[in-house]
Parts: C-alpha cells; structure tokens; sequence
C-alpha cells in the first residue's frame, strides 16, 4: 500500500498579534509550523501504514525552508518526502495549487502506485478546505472529507469504509480505492518522533522536485497564469475601540461572580430577563 | 507559493480585463439550497438575503438549486426558496440524491451551470457545502472564495468582489474571479443576516432530471447516525455560549464549563488547541477555522483571544472573559474582563447564578 500525505508549512497563526497602534501584523519570530491540521492526517496514514504495511511519502510544495516541515514528518515515521518547490509556482490559487500538487501526485504514482491520498480538513492560514477536493476531481480519486475514523480497509477488495462528520450526523460511507481523505482534527493524537526517526531526519537530504521533474508541461495552468481568483485588496480589520471594563480586580472569587451578576442584571436588562435573573 | 487567499502578498492591483464574450453570456445569481435529511440548512436562506441583494444591483434572477429525493421535501423549499428572494428554482429530484454524497451533487450541480450559466454561484461554508463547491469549481476550472463575510458587486465591470478573513483573521482580502464564469464564494452560517419572509411570492420552477444511474455511483452510504438532538452542537445558532480554552487545564475540567452552560441553558464551545487536544469534539470549535457565532452572552474562559477565535466571536452581544494573564488579548474585545484562574471562578459563578436564578423563579 502507498499512501500519500499532503500537508502544508504555515506560519503559526496563534502568535500572531496586530500591532496595538499601527495596526499592522507583527510577523517577526513567528515560527512556521506544520499546519496543525496536517497532523492528523500523517498520524492516520501511518497507523494505516502500522496494520497493514506499505509506505507512506509526504508531500509539500512551498518555499526552499518548507523541507523543515518534511524533516519533521520524516522524524514521525515518513518513509519518503517530496519538496515541490518552483518559482513558477508563486502566486497560486487553490485551482493552481490543487492542479501541480495533482500531477505531482500522477508522477510519484508511475513508480509506486498511489493507493489513498491524505490531507488535512482545511489550513490555519488559507482556511478555505479546497486543495483536498481539488486534487480528488483532478485525479479522479474518491473523495472523502472530514473523517473521523476509518473503520475498514480492504486492500485486496479495493474498499474503505470511513465515518464522515457531516452538518447533523456521522456518514458511514464505503467506497473504492484510490480515494483522497480530509481528516477531522482530534481524530487521533500524533506519536512520538523514535530516536532513529529522528537521527533519520537529522541526516536526510530532503528531495527537491522542480515543475519538471513533477511532469508539468503547461505553465498556463500554475502560479497566477494557472489562478482565477487574484486578491484585488488586503486590508485590516478594523481594530474595537473599547478595553474590556474589568470586574471585581478587589474581589474574592464569589464577589466577582456576583459582581458581574449584578453587572448583567442592571446594564443588560433584556438578556438578564432571558437567563432568568430577573423576572420580566 | 501558498494560495494567495492565504499569504498577505502585495495585492496584485485591479486587473480591468475585458470578458471573454463566451462567459459574458453568464447570467444570474444562483444560491445552492443545502438539504440534509429533508431539513433546509438556514444558511441557504441567509444566502437568498444576500443573493437578491446582489442580484438587484445587477438586475438579473435570483436562483435557487435544489437537490434532493422526495418531491414534497422539494417543493417545500423551492416555495421557502421563493419567500426568500428566489426567482427562479432549478430543481433536480431524483432517489439518487437522497443522502449527500459527491459524485451525483457534484454532477447534478455542474450539469445545471453548464445549461443556464449563472455568473455568480453562492453555498454556505457548512462541511456539506465545502465539500461541494471545492470539487464543482475544480470540474468547472473556475474560482472559489471559501468563507466570505461580505459580497459587493465591483461597478467597473459587474464583478463579484468577496471579501474574507485571511492569515488566522489578522488580515481581510477581497477576492475577484476575473476571466472565468461562474464566480463561486462560500459564506458561513450566521455571517449573513435572516432575510425577512414573503410567503405570497411566487417563483418559477425549472425542474431537471439527474443523468446518472445508481450503478455510476461508487461510493455507497451505509448508515446516517444522526447526533443525538441534545448532543447536537448547534452552536452558530445559540443565544448563550459559555466556551473553554487552554486555560482550562486539562479535558477533566471542562465539567466546569459544561456545568455552567447547563443552568444557563447554553452551548458549549472551544478553542482550536482544545478541540486539537480532543477536549471538545471538533464541530465544538469556534473561530476562523471552525464555526462563526454571535450570541447574546459568550463567556470565554480560558481563552487567550488569538485572532484565530476572535473573528469567529467577536460579533457577540456580551463577552465576559476570564483568564489570568492580565495582558491576554481577549481584555482588548471582550465587554468584561475577569483576571483570575477560571478553574476556581466557573463553579463559584455557576453556584452563584444558581442561587439567584432560584430566588428570581421563588419570585416570579
């Protein structure tokens, strides 16, 4: 079995602050991560990869340093990374994005065949969940979105069986192979990087794919040639004039929380009379 | 080289290109009207709001696409649909389309477009929606906006300009599909306001059969389990959150949390390391990368108030936050701050609340 992960190097939005008075982003020193998301979608593939064999290559286009996040998933238990880096690449959409990481995909596929691709439900920066779909459509792959588990896998039948969230329910869903999972965040917990993982990860030189070497002859469908959609705008958002009012800075525990009852009942009147603290 | 809806790039300046004459034949606003399990998803009615908006600044139709199995369940919504703003209703009934899967909607929904070629194709950024509107646009090579929190019309050339959250929330972006047709955005629940219903209004009715067979159709849906209707997060919805973060602790203290919202009758929600953490379920998370709300009273505890959850809760009537880091940035949002360890405030508040919510029933 050959499963394929994809995942992204972002930086880690939890640290990222606006400037209180210039309001612009402060980037400086904030650490590029694997976009956490990514994570359980490398945990799952090589728990499938623990019950039933195979190899596991995790793929990434992004920047030259983005092999640090390849090092990372080689220290997990990757057996192969794939760098796909290319200046051609700039500027692309998630329609640009989803057709080079497909081809990529294609050509890893001709020497070892690709039986289930994974990805993360969505990043923490770009946030739009499309790349995972894009790729299935683009590869003629099953698609499989916000899973939660996989309760079967049937190498020899071509099937899975997997759990998908969706709006009021869980979906048990059988289809065939190859199909490309989004995984659910929570879903599983990421191992431990082993000590020989880690001295594997500290010695590789993580392989570099160009356009060519991913087989993609048409440029006009990459970078922003290959883009619909350009960001005609960027802004920020428009910062709240007001500080929180602070409660009960003199107070033990139970005389904030009546303090702040007491807040409730004489400035919010409405909403004190919905949560029955007072009578209407 | 990240998708340029992540990476706060130079904006590359308003292209004025001329439209291709083909795609210059795309007519009309089309809202996809999200069905599960019979029930319309209120998101698609927020987005017939929205979509008559739109369509009134460009005169044109307002449609409504509708998928599903039983013909009564269809007809309910299109009359739903034409209450709302619709003025036309696609409709497409076939067995096939009685549970969501991705083949037959995505081929349903491509067909439709490829026939009456909307220029604007809007759905709601539910897990149903995502997953649809990122494998129709990848079918018909065109641009998606994922989680847009306004739409504009451009008046230079009846563009779409979709404006979103970018880079965790810290940043806005307007995006604009140029030299393809459909333009597709997806809106989240509760980002649009409810549009006000005219039940007399009446609509036309476009019905369209599925060109698939059963047998077409690979993947095969075993079972539905649906959440337990009290387990059910109905989070985007609620009028009282009472949500944990990081501060929390560990898993075991989120009883903390759950014992509030219960004597407040409200939902429990979380931030992102929390759900991460399995702490919450995963449709528990509120923020950038899960779900938007805007209740009366949202009671952050333990939330630091990174931008990732800020964007997500900020449209709140009432915050109350406590953290015990003076400095957190939910203090520079929230409506009250309480600096303190919110593992000891929340039972001393939910006991308080308690005993006063007893006196006031006694009184009432």
């Amino acid at each position: 079995m050959h499963i394929v992960v994809c995942i992204k190097q972002v930086p880690d939005s939890a640290q990222i602050r606006v400037h209180p008075v210039t309001n612009t982003i402060m980037r400086q020193g904030v650490p590029a991560i694997i976009n956490p998301f990514d994570v359980f979608a490398i945990e799952e593939a090589l728990r499938l990869k623990d019950r039933f064999g195979g190899r596991v290559t995790v793929l990434t286009m992004g920047p030259p340093q983005a092999e640090d996040a390849l090092r990372k998933a080689i220290a997990y238990g990757a057996d192969d990374v794939i760098l796909l880096t290319d200046r051609a690449f700039a500027g692309a959409d998630t329609l640009a994005t989803s057709f080079a990481l497909a081809q990529t995909i294609r050509k890893i596929g001709e020497e070892h065949p690709v039986d289930l691709v994974f990805t993360g439900k969505q990043t923490i920066d770009g946030d739009t969940a499309q790349v995972g779909p894009g790729i299935a459509k683009r590869l003629g792959l099953q698609l499989l979105t916000y899973v939660s588990a996989i309760d079967a896998l049937d190498l020899q039948g071509r099937t899975i069986t997997v759990q998908r969230r969706s709006e009021g329910g869980v979906q048990v869903i059988q289809t065939r192979l190859p199909a490309l999972i989004t995984m659910l965040e929570g879903s599983n917990q990421i191992r431990f990087a082993s000590m020989d993982d880690m001295f594997r990860s500290a010695r590789l030189t993580v392989p570099q794919w160009n356009k060519d070497r991913a087989g993609i002859e048409d440029v006009s469908k990459i970078g922003l040639k290959g883009s619909p959609t350009v960001v005609s705008k960027i802004f920020t958002p428009k910062p709240r004039a007001v500080k929180a009012q602070m409660i009960g800075a003199d107070l033990d525990a139970s005389g904030t929380a009546n303090a702040i009852l007491d807040i409730l009942g004489s400035r919010h009147p409405r909403l004190a009379q919905e949560l029955g603290l007072i009578a209407p | 080289m990240s998708e340029n809806t992540a990476a706060p790039a130079k904006p590359k300046g308003k292209k004025r290109l001329e439209l291709d004459p083909r795609l210059a034949a795309y007519k009309g606003i089309w809202v996809f009207v999200e069905m599960e399990r019979g029930e319309v998803h209120q998101v698609s009615w927020e987005l017939l709001g929205e979509g008559r908006k739109l369509a009134d600044i460009l005169n044109v139709e307002l449609g409504a696409v509708i998928l599903g199995a039983g013909s009564d369940e269809l007809g309910a919504a299109a009359r739903n649909a034409f209450a709302y703003g619709t003025d036309v209703a696609y409709v497409v009934a076939d067995p096939i389309l009685a549970d969501y899967r991705n083949e037959p909607y995505t081929k349903a929904m491509t067909d439709l477009v490829n026939r009456y070629q909307p220029e604007i194709l809007l759905l709601g950024a539910t897990t149903l929606g995502r997953d649809l509107a990122g494998s129709v646009a990848t079918t018909l090579l065109t641009g998606l906006t994922a989680d847009c929190t306004e739409l504009a019309i451009d008046p230079d050339n009846r563009g779409l300009l979709a404006t979103r959250p970018t880079f965790g929330g810290s940043l806005l972006c307007t995006i604009q599909t140029l030299n393809y047709r459909p333009q597709m955005a997806t809106i989240r629940p509760r980002v649009m306001a409810m549009p006000e219903a005219t039940p007399e209004r009446r609509g036309r009715i476009v019905s369209e059969n599925l060109q698939m067979q059963e047998d077409d159709i690979i993947a095969k849906v075993l079972e539905f389990i649906p959440d337990d209707a009290q387990e059910q997060a109905q989070l985007a919805y609620a009028d009282i959150i009472v949500a944990g973060g990081r501060g929390m602790g560990k898993a075991e203290n989120f009883r903390l949390i759950w014992d509030l919202a219960a004597v407040l009758g409200a939902e429990v929600g979380g931030s992102r390391p929390v759900t991460h953490a399995g702490w919450l379920p995963a449709d528990r998370q509120v923020g950038q990368s899960g779900k938007t709300v805007r209740p009366k009273l949202y009671i952050a505890a333990g939330i630091s108030g990174a931008i990732q959850h800020r964007v997500g809760m900020e449209a709140s009537d009432v915050i109350i936050a406590i953290n015990n880091d003076p400095n957190a940035p939910i203090f520079d949002f929230a409506t009250y701050g309480i600096v303190g360890d919110a593992v000891q405030i929340l039972p001393v508040l939910t006991d308080a609340l308690r005993s006063r919510l007893a006196v006031s029933r006694r009184a009432g």
